[in-house]
């Protein structure tokens, strides 16, 4: 009860309702992960289910288009799946592995953060230059050559299989230096502070004063970049899929749906391209502006721009 | 300074070492170079004897050994199965088109941020200046794929004015056969176009909110107040005492960004089938040809760590402070 109390008095809370473009992309958000987890629920058909799908059915636009049946809202796409289904589906498959890929990165990120920042000396020097050298390298880049490496090396079947896992993992790993360069940078901040001294002088172990007195008051920065990163993460799975390198398109991510839609988009059939696009444009968009505003709120020394 | 520069190149000598030992060990364990050599239709006895003419059969080390010296003096870094050459000789073949790619957007980045980022920082309150930003948080939120494809459709498809896919015509450049250039033709200029600005929807937002807050930050410094009682014309304040010292960190940006764009003209050399070094990368995935795969790799990872080198070497010229941390 008390710590309710203290968030409706906090000045996060106080912020967020004074700003009209916070409050709807949170809406707008919220919707969307309802959409995702009532998934199986609330689609009209299983995009999974190969028995449901008819061939006959393909390609028929929109409802409120000429040839449109109200059976398929959004139209069907070129194997005759129900567009609206396989969006719920692909947005299903993109928000697990973009929040998995961040708790993988963020993971990571912190361990390593932590001990390098605390430790200090050898450590310290160690990881960060593992992680300046990736972090010379794009991160999408890496995703590609590691999924590029693994489709070749064990065949397109198993890579298929195991994509959803792959990808999380694959994502996770390019990309942990932001939260290591993050952790540090506040971690350093916090350890010279009394509270850790205390710790430190009554004994208790290195690893319990680095997760639970430091942690936790360097865990604002990691929620600023988290937001941000699950953006990054989707856009990166977007990418990889549309490569050809990411979700099959026989299991609906928002990438690989743009991939399967494109070559029918020049021939008159653009509703399997945009309504996936729109969406993934709109859901990292919401994503987005909410971890500016975050970043505003919680850290304003960092704000630029 | 000296000292500076030698352990930064060391430590990229270093780097490379380490991503080709792990290169080749995925190309060891996992590929086939006497198929790449002589394709499928060989008898066992005959691949054996190949494969110990090669040395395929030599410790790992001293295989590892041979594969970084002939990279490095000759070149070498194995043949292509798909192309049936060396896969050094491929990729220079293709790399043309990606860096006109990049060079394009680089210029289109170029020429619009600029202006943009100045205006926006001058003049934060006029609706070009709010229109630009709230423009620019839409831009980081689209997927480049995803421009690319409604550009095809707005000026290909549908208005027909401008190309869909490919290069166009290109003309050797010095004779020599290894530079094929689109840039001096206007056909070839013209299927520049649209794979340039797709590209260059991704960074552009970018660096508009770089150049806008760097420019702010220091409109708000002394010197600037003094240029201003000085009297000098608006003109010259803004752009010779603002805008030179803007300049510095945006120059960093732009170096490490061009990295990241090489990355993603994978995503535009797909959707317009520009025969670029990204296109010939996917189709080496597709069609599991490890070999040339291998060697892009090592080539993409020769370009990063020279342009980091680089860029942080010029760094340490122009900021001290990194020369004395570096050095501790």
């Amino acid at each position: 009860m008390k710590k309710l109390q203290q968030f409706k008095e906090s000045y996060f809370l106080y912020s967020f309702k004074r700003d009209k473009v916070a409050i709807s992309s949170f809406v707008v958000l919220a919707i969307f992960l309802i959409l995702a987890i009532t998934a199986p629920w609330i689609s009209p058909m299983d995009p999974y289910d190969a028995a449901s799908i008819d061939l006959m059915d393909s390609e028929i636009p929109p409802m409120w288009m000429e040839d449109g049946s109200s059976q398929f809202p959004l139209g069907t796409d070129n194997m005759g799946r129900d567009m609206l289904s396989t969006m719920f589906y692909g947005l299903r498959t993109s928000i697990i592995i973009g929040v998995g890929a961040v708790a993988i990165q963020g993971f990571i990120g912190v361990v390593l953060g932590l001990m390098a920042g605390y430790m200090g000396k050898k450590t310290d020097a160690i990881i960060m230059r593992i992680a300046d050298i990736q972090f010379s390298f794009p991160y999408l880049m890496m995703a590609i050559l590691m999924s590029a490496i693994f489709q070749v090396v064990f065949g397109l079947g198993s890579f298929e299989r195991l994509a959803v896992p792959l990808l999380t993992i694959i994502i996770g790993l390019s990309n942990w230096p932001m939260f290591a360069r993050t952790i540090r940078a506040s971690v350093i901040g916090e350890k010279n502070k009394e509270y850790v001294e205390a710790a430190r002088v009554i004994g208790l172990p290195k690893w319990s004063i680095m997760f639970r007195h430091i942690l936790p008051n360097s865990l604002t920065s990691v929620m600023v970049i988290s937001t941000i990163q699950v953006a990054n993460a989707v856009m990166s799975e977007a990418a990889l899929s549309f490569l050809g390198l990411g979700m099959p398109v026989s299991r609906p991510s928002l990438g690989s749906l743009i991939r399967a839609g494109q070559e029918f988009f020049f021939s008159g059939s653009w509703w399997i391209t945009v309504f996936p696009g729109l969406w993934l444009v709109l859901f990292v968009l919401v994503i987005n502006l909410l971890g500016d505003w975050l970043r505003d709120v919680l850290n304003p020394k960092l704000y630029k721009g | 300074m000296f000292a500076f520069i030698f352990r930064r190149i060391l430590q990229a000598v270093v780097v490379m070492l380490v991503i080709s030992l792990a290169v080749f060990a995925i190309k060891n364990q996992f590929g086939d170079p006497v198929r790449d050599l002589v394709g499928e239709r060989v008898t066992p006895e005959e691949r054996a004897q190949i494969a110990e003419k090669m040395g395929l059969n030599d410790p790992f080390f001293t295989q590892y050994g041979r594969f970084v010296r002939d990279a490095v003096t000759k070149g070498d870094l194995g043949r292509s199965f798909l192309y049936n050459k060396p896969n050094t000789e491929v990729i220079i073949a293709h790399a043309p088109a990606t860096i006109e790619l990049v060079f394009g957007t680089a210029l289109i980045i170029i020429v619009i941020s600029l202006p943009l980022g100045i205006y926006c920082a001058l003049w934060p309150r006029r609706l070009l200046s709010r229109f630009t930003m709230s423009f620019s948080t839409l831009g980081v939120s689209m997927p480049v794929f995803l421009t690319a494809i409604l550009l095809i459709y707005l000026f290909a498809v549908h208005w027909q004015v401008l190309p869909s896919y490919g290069r166009g015509k290109t003309v050797d450049l010095f004779g020599m056969g290894y530079w094929h250039t689109g840039l001096l033709t206007i056909d070839g200029i013209r299927h520049l176009i649209l794979p340039c600005v797709s590209l260059s929807t991704l960074m552009l937002p970018l660096f508009i909110r770089l150049i806008r807050s760097e420019m702010m930050e220091v409109m708000e410094t002394e010197y600037i107040k003094y240029a201003w009682a000085k009297g000098l014309s608006p003109a010259r304040v803004w752009l010779v005492h603002a805008f030179k010292n803007t300049l510095l960190p945006v120059i960093t940006v732009f170096g490490v960004q061009i990295g990241i764009m090489f990355a993603f003209t994978l995503l535009t050399e797909l959707v317009f089938q520009w025969p670029g070094m990204g296109f010939m990368f996917l189709e080496a995935v597709n069609r599991a040809d490890l070999s040339l795969l291998i060697a892009y790799m090592v080539v993409v990872a020769a370009l990063f760590v020279f342009v980091n080198t680089v860029v942080d070497i010029l760094y340490g010229f122009i900021n001290p402070t990194v020369r004395i941390t570096g050095s501790k």
